[in-house]
């Protein structure tokens, strides 16, 4: 024990207020905790108090529509290719005009760690995080959302954006003829 | 009716009456530990079973006994069956001495506030909180844990070494008072309490049973993050239930014990006796609670060192001081 007393005394000297400063120590927190009793606590009492997050909050995904009310979605896979724990399943298929869509589009609600990868990852803004947190239920079939479940008459956080009205292969307007693109380029006027 | 079973009925229902209020007041008193430490971290706490979550206590009890019983392979079964029984009955067989009131007249018969006023009662409390050790001790012994051992090992150090400190800090009370009943110690306080007259005294008692009670900052025994839950880390269900409630039992009782000794007992103006004791009980419960939402756990050897070398010596020479002053006083 002689030990811990020269540890003592090296770090606090032979001050006579060293033990006027233990006691301080002593009798201070009791003032900071009696304070602290008569605040209000900062609880969100949640059934009653719901918080607000904020807009990009990651929770229940959803599939958006473009201006016109369309599907954005182009079943390129790349949000179920970005998903880590594979919870995203579909099936691309074709419409009479060369437009992609998906046949069936599943998210497996009770894997989804949402993550937030696939709605990184989705070239169209159509796979995109909402902050609608209360999402919990005790059937985790029932977890499973088809396309019609995720699927919502809106164009989430951009109700602008057309992806076929910049790119594509001319579903909206022939191939180039978006205001932003140049058409399709001859490649054999550019050879050297 | 002779007045023998007169005087037995009357016991009787004081006991009942004691047990009744002690058990439902240990109840509430975790609530309200639990909603008070809450408050000190800025939250609610418990408040969501009834009103100000008041059936709290009702649904922890429910809890506790729909548990499973585990005993763990190579328990000393009897030992361990008894150990959490004995943590309890030895709090609150203490109560027994306690006087809450002055004697009232009930049908023309005077009746002490009082299960029994021994002419030893100090002797008697000091007696049962030595007893109190046997609790953690056996429970501990009996799990068959490491850990369980060790925290019964510190719970035996501890209140050994406490009780010291303890015990010597009464005896300015019994000598300021002149009587080892509790009774006349409460009324020898009449116009100034003992914790005035003797602050010195009053501290190292209120430290000492702050240890008595193991809890924080004196909670070594069952230190968290070292044990586990100490002595109890093996028990589970309504015998872990029977520790707890024991532990707050005890508090109870040593906040009675404190209000008897230097606050006064019941003696206060205006309102009722009975309302002034528990109102005291309460304020010294509010203080261990205070205490335990405001202090860090003592390291092993600081406690030793605080126990041995600081209270011990501070309660001898309080002795030595306030026995000197009182035969100078009485010239």
């Amino acid at each position: 024990m002689a030990e811990g007393i020269d540890v003592y005394k090296r770090r606090y000297g032979q001050n006579p207020k060293s033990l006027w400063r233990d006691l301080k120590g002593t009798v201070e927190p009791f003032y900071v905790t009696l304070r602290n009793m008569f605040k209000k606590p900062v609880t969100y009492q949640y059934p009653e108090e719901k918080r607000t997050p904020y807009p990009r909050y990651r929770a229940r995904i959803v599939l958006t529509r473009d201006p016109e009310g369309g599907e954005r979605c182009v079943a390129c896979y790349l949000c179920s290719a970005a998903c880590p724990v594979d919870c995203i399943s579909m099936q691309s298929s074709e419409d009479e005009n060369g437009r992609r869509y998906a046949a069936w589009f599943r998210i497996n609600f009770s894997r989804c760690i949402y993550c937030g990868l696939c709605a990184e990852a989705c070239p169209t803004l159509a796979i995109q995080m909402t902050p609608f947190y209360e999402f919990s239920g005790r059937d985790p079939l029932k977890m499973v959302y088809e396309k019609e479940d995720l699927l919502i008459a809106d164009g989430g956080k951009d109700n602008e954006y057309n992806f076929y009205k910049h790119a594509g292969i001319g579903v909206a307007n022939p191939r180039g003829g978006n205001e932003d693109e140049y058409g399709p380029v001859d490649v054999r006027s550019n050879l050297p | 009716m002779s007045d023998f079973a007169i005087d037995i009925l009357l016991i009787l229902v004081k006991l009942g009456l004691i047990f009744a209020v002690l058990l439902t007041g240990a109840a509430y008193l975790v609530l309200a530990e639990r909603r008070v430490l809450g408050r000190i971290q800025r939250r609610y706490g418990p408040n969501r079973v009834g009103p100000f979550g008041m059936m709290q206590p009702l649904a922890d009890a429910v809890k506790l006994l729909t548990k499973e019983d585990f005993i763990p392979a190579q328990a000393d079964k009897p030992i361990f069956f008894v150990a959490p029984g004995l943590a309890a009955v030895t709090a609150l067989l203490a109560f027994a001495v306690v006087p809450f009131s002055p004697p009232i007249t009930l049908f023309g018969r005077e009746v002490p506030m009082v299960v029994c006023d021994l002419n030893i009662g100090v002797l008697y409390f000091l007696g049962l909180s030595s007893l109190a050790v046997y609790g953690i001790a056996l429970g501990g012994w009996a799990s068959n844990s490491k850990y369980a051992l060790l925290g019964g090992i510190r719970g035996l150090a501890q209140l050994i070494s406490y009780e010291l400190a303890m015990g010597l800090s009464l005896v300015p009370v019994v000598l300021m008072a002149g009587s080892f009943s509790l009774t006349d110690i409460v009324l020898a306080q009449n116009p100034v309490p003992f914790a005035l007259l003797n602050p010195v005294a009053f501290l190292v008692f209120l430290i000492s049973t702050a240890a008595e009670s193991k809890r924080i900052p004196f909670d070594i025994p069952e230190a968290e993050n070292e044990l586990v839950a100490g002595f109890h880390t093996e028990y589970s269900g309504m015998r872990f239930g029977l520790f707890f409630v024991g532990e707050y039992i005890n508090m109870m009782i040593l906040g009675s014990m404190i209000t008897v000794f230097f606050l006064g007992g019941w003696i206060g103006p205006v309102l009722p006796p009975i309302v002034w004791f528990f109102a005291k009980v309460m304020a010294v419960a509010f203080v261990f609670i205070w205490m335990r939402g405001t202090l860090p756990r003592l390291r092993y050897d600081q406690l030793m060192h605080f126990g041995w070398k600081f209270l011990i010596p501070v309660s001898l020479i309080n002795v030595i001081v306030t026995g000197a002053l009182l035969l100078w006083l009485k010239g």
